[in-house]
């Protein structure tokens, strides 16, 4: 039913999306070089910093370079998690006289959100992708294995943004939950120091969040150059799947409500 | 069959919270307490439209116009009683929805046109007549905020009517736009409501009600009071608002509100009478008698009497006092109570 009404309404997801992507750089003498410019910046200064003045080195590997590549081969992906978040916790308020005012599968909404992050997303990887490739760190086949955590990571964000979004239209205190609790999220998941760093009590705290396996597994493929170990996607799936079906279950029966009070 | 509209028993509540902590109560006891009133803003509406049927909503703000529009377009779920609705729906609740400020006219016609539930290909080939509807020129290639207002209504209407749905709904958006476009705009609607599209519009124009709607419901406080011929139940209404604001004027009145003069006289009632006698409203075209009764509280040598109506928006239509129509004045005793009696032929629409 979602599905189908979604499938319809594709279209104007895909030119909602173009046209957010078209305007961000409107009127910028550069375009959309920026959006090529921006992390380029970012996985420089990661390179310099920790590479070249604080000589970061990852334990088990003689690479200067391992360390920036471990940094931000998880990096990344969490700002785009980060961005579905903060985005879709808004996504009702935002479009509130669109979902008043016009008649279109409120699935939309959420759609537009992810849809756009992962574009973003996919020009911001490859050019990180096509770096690892001129500093001679390709990892070859395994990088094949890197949608499954991406997508997984989506799922994951887009889950929890559906409750986000429903909850903030009712309480606006969400807002303000969500931007601690992304701090703190953000450094209970091993994405700026490896895991292995923790005294080993901690390491199991720190295996209970979904976001930790995901991480891993893009470190796996990007700095050890080597497959996912695969069954520990399994736990983070888990989660997503399950929580993708109650958020679509909440979308269901609160769309109708949602509309009344914005 | 396509374009018939269907409401049976249809209501809508909003809940209310007094705190947001109410709500978050009432989540999390899963139902068991209920922390909400009900506010019932339509109740117990049954309205069967034919195809091709082109239907009038009036009533005054917040009767619950605009709701019962949304309810049928499906942007709003009913809380009780069901709505259907044959065929494609095209609802212009407001012009210019899905509109980006920055986006060019082009791309916003695009985007608009899906909105509505058309794809891509069928928008794009209906481009050229948009663009010759609208008549905005080179502003199509330009971003939208360099439009005037007008011009973002011919775009949004253009957009909305390319495509001939079978059910057009249409919430007071036309009364923007010059008359040049209003005029074509009206022109396609009962292009449309010719081959057979079915016609829902909420208007506070009686004109244009009249003139396009072949029925007319009445909607007071969320109930449906009036269904049948568009003149009858606009004189109803009319009927309505005039006792509405006689009994405002009179009570005013009485408590020595709107009052000029230098006291020498005092208007003790004012009522106008129909043929059956005292009404607080008439039927459009009918005769009347206002009749003034007066005290003189000093003795006056040479008094006129004189009365003025207006429309709704405060406008003098017509005006006449004793002295112009008799030529003379009268002079009246201290004391001296008397009737003043004018007879009206009869009261034109809008007065």
């Amino acid at each position: 039913m979602i599905v189908r009404s979604l499938w319809n309404f594709r279209g104007f997801v895909r030119a909602s999306v173009r046209r957010e992507f078209r305007l961000r750089y409107a009127g910028s003498v550069l375009g959309a070089l920026w959006q090529v410019l921006s992390p380029l910046a970012m996985i420089a200064v990661y390179t310099v910093i920790f590479s070249e003045l604080m000589r970061a080195r990852l334990p088990g590997i003689d690479d200067r370079f391992a360390y920036a590549i471990f940094v931000c081969c998880g990096l990344l992906p969490w700002t785009t998690f980060t961005e579905v978040l903060t985005r879709s916790q808004m996504m009702f308020i935002d479009n509130a006289n669109l979902l008043k005012k016009a008649s279109f599968p409120r699935s939309c909404v959420p759609a537009i959100v992810v849809a756009s992050a992962l574009t973003n997303f996919a020009v911001v990887y490859a050019v990180f992708l096509a770096l690892i490739a001129a500093s001679g760190h390709w990892p070859g086949w395994p990088v094949l294995a890197l949608p499954v955590p991406i997508l997984l990571l989506c799922l994951l964000g887009l889950a929890i943004g559906v409750f986000l979004g429903i909850a903030h239209v009712f309480f606006r205190d969400v807002g303000q939950v969500l931007a601690i609790a992304l701090q703190v999220w953000f450094w209970l998941t091993p994405i700026v120091y490896p895991v292995q760093a923790l005294p080993a009590e901690y390491q199991r705290w720190i295996g209970a969040n979904p976001v930790t396996p995901i991480v891993a597994a893009l470190q796996d493929v990007l700095v050890w150059q080597r497959w996912p170990d695969w069954t520990s996607l399994a736990y983070p799936g888990a989660i997503a799947a399950l929580l993708t079906l109650l958020s679509i279950m909440a979308f269901r029966r609160q769309s109708a409500w949602i509309v009344d009070e914005l | 069959m396509t374009g018939r509209i269907a409401l049976s028993r249809l209501g809508k509540a909003y809940r209310q919270y007094r705190a947001p902590s109410d709500r978050l109560l009432e989540w999390l006891s899963l139902g068991m307490h209920s922390r909400h009133e009900l506010r019932w803003v339509l109740r117990e509406i049954a309205l069967e439209i034919q195809a091709g049927e082109a239907v009038g909503i009036v009533g005054a703000n917040g009767a619950g116009k605009s709701t019962l529009l949304k309810l049928v377009t499906g942007t709003t779920q009913p809380t009780t009683g069901t709505v259907d609705v044959q065929g494609r729906v095209a609802a212009l609740l407001e012009l210019g929805i899905g509109f980006h400020p920055d986006a060019t006219g082009r791309d916003n016609a695009l985007i608009a046109g899906q909105l509505l539930g058309y794809q891509a290909a069928e928008i794009a080939a209906r481009m050229g007549d948009i663009e010759a509807f609208a008549e905005i020129g080179d502003y199509m290639d330009l971003p939208l905020r360099t439009y005037s207002s007008g011009m973002q209504v011919r775009l949004a209407f253009s957009v909305a009517t390319a495509i001939r749905p079978d059910v057009l709904i249409v919430d007071e958006a036309l009364a923007v736009g010059d008359a040049y476009f209003q005029h074509k705009s009206f022109a396609r609607i009962r292009e449309f409501k010719a081959a057979g599209t079915t016609l829902l519009f909420v208007s506070h124009s009686a004109p244009v009600v009249k003139s396009i709607c072949d029925r007319a419901v009445l909607l007071e406080r969320g109930l449906l009071v009036r269904d049948g011929e568009p003149d009858a139940v606009l004189d109803y209404y009319n009927a309505l608002v005039a006792s509405r604001t006689v009994d405002h004027r009179i009570a005013e009145s009485a408590l020595g509100g709107i009052r000029s003069g230098d006291r020498r006289a005092a208007i003790e009632s004012v009522e106008i009478a129909g043929e059956n006698g005292p009404a607080a409203a008439l039927r459009s075209g009918d005769p009347a008698v206002l009749r003034i009764q007066l005290r003189a509280l000093e003795r006056i040598p040479d008094l006129t009497v004189g009365f003025l109506i207006r429309d709704a928006l405060g406008n003098d239509l017509f005006g006449t006092n004793t002295y112009h129509l008799a030529h003379r004045k009268f002079d009246v005793a201290q004391s001296q109570r008397f009737v003043c009696e004018f007879a009206i032929g009869r009261l034109a629409l809008g007065t």
